[in-house]
């Protein structure tokens, strides 16, 4: 793994390139969900953060680096006091967002895979795929996080 | 990764109840291991009844509901049922987001589970 730092926590940033070993995505997500509580985000917001950090890390290592966990997985994170920032990028040739096929409709409810991209939307403020879908934005505001549950 | 740091089960009056041990149910290992317990626990089972306990748990990913779904799919081709209980509320907000309410039988708690599931 590595990493480079901007510590303050006031307005925090750090990036990552890290593999697709569980061990180091566990200790990586450990590590920003840590800092996340350390700046005061509740426990409601960390739930969020980490629900949509696990799913586009989870997209990047499955979809975008086909489960090959020797390659590279990218991740930035901005943490201040009104703001969370992930981006995630992957090796991937990317994919196009219509393609993806809404896991809510009746006819898909009984398929086991396709809903981590949904709850990621849902638990976000904002959601960006950048082309050409290898590389995804995703922001939480405290005013939206407040909102949930 | 033990599975039996991950779930512990028993079998009450012919119901199995499965008790999730984990706070986190993220990675696909884990996911595996649960889920093959959980496979293991209804096989060969005519009309198996399930209860699964989330009271430990705090997280879970969108790999953990696909794993949910498939167990719901064979028990319900099996002619049995599934039970979820004592689901954390944001963790609740997972499964009505993702519309699985409608999909899977979930109570507030065991004992709830334990009555409906006794029919």
């Amino acid at each position: 793994m590595t990493a480079a730092n901007s510590e303050t926590c006031g307005n925090w940033e750090r990036s990552w390139s890290i593999t697709g070993d569980q061990d180091e995505l566990r200790a990586t997500v450990e590590a920003i969900h840590e800092q996340i509580n350390a700046c005061g985000w509740d426990e409601t917001a960390s739930f969020a953060v980490r629900l949509a950090m696990d799913e586009a890390l989870s997209n990047a290592l499955q979809h975008g680096n086909g489960g090959d966990a020797a390659q590279a997985i990218g991740l930035v994170v901005k943490v201040d006091g009104e703001t969370v920032s992930l981006t995630v990028t992957d090796q991937g040739q990317g994919f196009e967002l219509k393609s993806v096929p809404d896991p809510t409709a009746d006819e898909n409810l009984t398929i086991a895979s396709g809903r981590g991209l949904a709850l990621i939307h849902a638990f976000m403020s904002k959601v960006t795929i950048v082309p050409p879908g290898n590389c995804i934005e995703m922001q939480l505001d405290r005013a939206d996080a407040q909102g949930l549950c | 990764m033990s599975e039996g740091s991950l779930i512990e089960t028993q079998e009450i009056d012919g119901i199995v109840e499965a008790t999730l041990m984990c706070s986190r149910i993220l990675d696909e290992p884990t996911i595996q291991v649960i889920g093959d317990a959980l496979q293991a626990a209804i096989a060969d089972r005519e009309d198996p009844q399930m209860i699964l306990d989330f009271s430990h748990v705090e997280h879970l990913s969108s790999s953990a509901l696909g794993m949910l779904i498939s167990l719901n799919n064979r028990i319900r081709e099996a002619g049995g049922g599934l039970c979820l209980s004592a689901i954390d509320s944001r963790i609740l907000d997972v499964f009505r987001i993702t519309k699985l309410d409608r999909l899977l039988d979930i109570f507030e708690s065991t004992v709830d589970a334990r009555n409906a599931a006794r029919g």
